[in-house]
């Protein structure tokens, strides 16, 4: 008699459905896995250690670059730490601004999740569609910032700039006539809110779309109904966040249990999930991203009726006005100091967290009075989620690693960091 | 979904795949929201950030008068400035890298600039063979802004408004 022993298999971290670079070891019996074993580090890049050496100001542009999918909410984060530090209020308009910005980043990570989940599961046309929808919250990203992912627009007492007055047009070109030209900008003609405003309308629809191709879908609810199944205790006590928690019935959600910039404000509700499984994970970020849509719709009402300041006006903390800059003598040497010594941020130590696309994102910062951080930790919510991997495999065929990875929303950047 | 007399038409019938497919077909015969780069692009934004330019005044006289705040807030560590005084007696940068392949784009360069010398323009399409060629010194620094200064001027005129 042969002695039968199990079969280890690697997955990744070359693999496409693998999210980045994973290394999973799979011990398989037949096509039943009995233990995954998540392997990470691939993508660290030192960026708590980076930290201490950057002062409060460049390791802004660090933290789009941890969950490189939701980059406003990283730094959105961030921002509160330092912000607790100084004990300073940030102007209302910004808040909101900050508010609007997390949606928006929300539906982006959202979209990109559905779209790269349905193709890890074998439908290829609903990436298409969600990459439609994507590029036009990136123009929206790059009209306020000036880059299409990588934004730096958060600033510690702020935002940098205020929302253009003009949204950024299509040119003419030997492709299209002067008809369809006039058809391309007709939505881009007034400011970045007319245009938020005009996508907030259109997005349900689009929302509705992708039910369409998926939600009754007998392929889609095979691959995904039962799959991954966690239960409530052990959703909390594995430490879960965000859209996975909530698919399993918690409702647990930091923009209404600890409410921080304007969503004390705003109406919106919280999907919950009944089964756990990632039929229900779906589900919650389907629902999430109309949730998202009306606090967008509620964000711009309210920033079209307030204008106001952006920014602290403290030349401690924010840098002057240009204007001021080039003629004041105080101002410009606000402004040196700022961008060369860097703000001075009191000693003592702050958590702070932020609802992000993926779950929980929080910054532990402590200061020691200088101006950097003494050091950083970076809460990531997909580290607490891969760790799951395991429990949450285990006794699935080799088919559903590639659908239970995915419903996690896992993005290297933030677990690797 | 209760009823399963229901239940089992929409199951025999493959209801929800014919609608899926009605969707589909539908964008099969819509226009095709394609964009035909590089023959054209998508919207750009006066804000945006790429490539780098060293701007001149209207006189010809560089505006750069080596004050290394950039160099001191790039995050990156990308910029490398040496400066000494020139013939007039005028403080001038004698040396001004940008290695593009350390380069983030995140913009506090040009936000740190006193005299708006240093700034990013809208060029996104640019490449290099080496990484020696990714290396932008002064002169290929300046020769940027020369051929841009017309969209430059524009774009730092268009959000002028909001810095």
């Amino acid at each position: 008699m042969p002695e039968i022993s199990n079969f280890t298999m690697n997955f990744g971290p070359q693999h496409p459905s693998a999210h980045g670079v994973l290394r999973l070891v799979l011990e398989l019996d037949g096509e039943v896995i009995e233990r995954a074993d998540p392997h990470i580090g691939l993508l660290h890049r030192a960026t708590e250690k980076l930290a201490e050496h950057k002062t409060f100001l460049q390791n802004l542009p660090y933290m789009d670059r941890l969950d490189y999918v939701s980059m406003m909410c990283n730094e959105h984060a961030y921002c509160r730490a330092v912000e607790g530090l100084l004990g300073i209020e940030i102007p209302q308009r910004a808040q909101y601004i900050r508010t609007l910005f997390d949606e928006i980043t929300r539906v982006l990570n959202h979209l990109l999740w559905l779209g790269a989940y349905a193709l890890d599961v074998g439908a290829m046309s609903v990436f298409l569609y969600c990459f439609r929808e994507r590029e036009d919250l990136m123009d929206v990203y790059e009209a306020v910032s000036g880059a299409r992912m990588h934004a730096a627009y958060y600033r510690p007492g702020g935002v940098y700039r205020d929302l253009p007055a003009q949204m950024p047009q299509y040119e003419a070109s030997p492709y299209r006539d002067a008809k369809r030209l006039e058809e391309l900008n007709a939505n881009r003609g007034g400011s970045v809110l007319d245009f938020i405003e005009d996508f907030t309308r259109r997005f349900p629809g689009y929302v509705d779309e992708y039910e369409t191709l998926l939600t009754d879908n007998r392929i889609w609810k095979q691959r995904t109904v039962g799959i991954g199944v966690v239960a409530p205790e052990r959703a909390i006590a594995l430490g879960f966040t965000g859209p996975m928690l909530r698919a399993s019935g918690v409702a647990w959600d930091l923009r209404r249990t600890q409410p921080y910039a304007a969503y004390a404000d705003l109406d919106f509700e919280i999907p919950l999930g009944k089964e756990g499984d990632c039929y229900d994970r779906y589900l919650v970020r389907v629902a999430e991203m109309r949730e998202s849509n009306k606090i967008i719709a509620q964000c711009v009402d309210w920033l079209r009726k307030n204008p106001g300041p952006v920014m602290v006006d403290d030349y401690k903390v924010a840098p002057p006005p240009r204007e001021e800059m080039k003629t004041s003598m105080e101002a410009l040497i606000h402004h040196f100091k700022l961008f060369s010594e860097g703000m001075i941020v009191p000693a003592g130590e702050i958590y702070a967290a932020v609802e992000a696309p993926k779950g929980e994102f929080g910054i532990y910062l402590l200061s020691d009075g200088a101006n950097k951080p003494y050091r950083m930790k970076i809460r990531a919510p997909g580290f607490s989620h891969l760790a799951a991997m395991d429990e949450m495999a285990k006794g699935h065929m080799i088919a559903d690693v590639v659908a239970i990875l995915a419903t996690m929303d896992i993005v290297f950047g933030e677990i690797d960091r | 979904m209760a009823n399963p007399v229901k239940r089992w038409f929409q199951s025999f019938f493959l209801l929800e795949m014919l609608r899926g497919m009605r969707l589909t077909g539908r964008y099969f015969f819509a226009r095709k929201f394609t964009v035909q780069y590089p023959e054209e692009t998508t919207p750009q934004s006066p804000r945006f950030r790429g490539l780098h330019a060293l701007r001149r005044y209207e006189n010809g006289e560089e505006r750069c008068i080596a004050c290394k705040l950039c160099e001191a807030v790039c995050p990156a560590l990308a910029i490398t400035i040496e400066s000494e005084e020139r013939s007039d007696g005028t403080r001038r940068t004698s040396r001004y890298d940008i290695d593009l392949s350390k380069c983030i784009f995140c913009g506090l360069c040009e936000e740190s600039c006193p005299v708006d010398s240093i700034v990013e323009s809208r060029v996104l399409s640019y490449h290099a063979e080496t990484r020696s060629e990714l290396l932008y010194d002064k002169i290929r620094l300046l020769g940027n802004g020369d051929r841009l200064e017309g969209e430059l001027a524009r774009d730092r005129q268009a959000d002028s408004s909001y810095r």
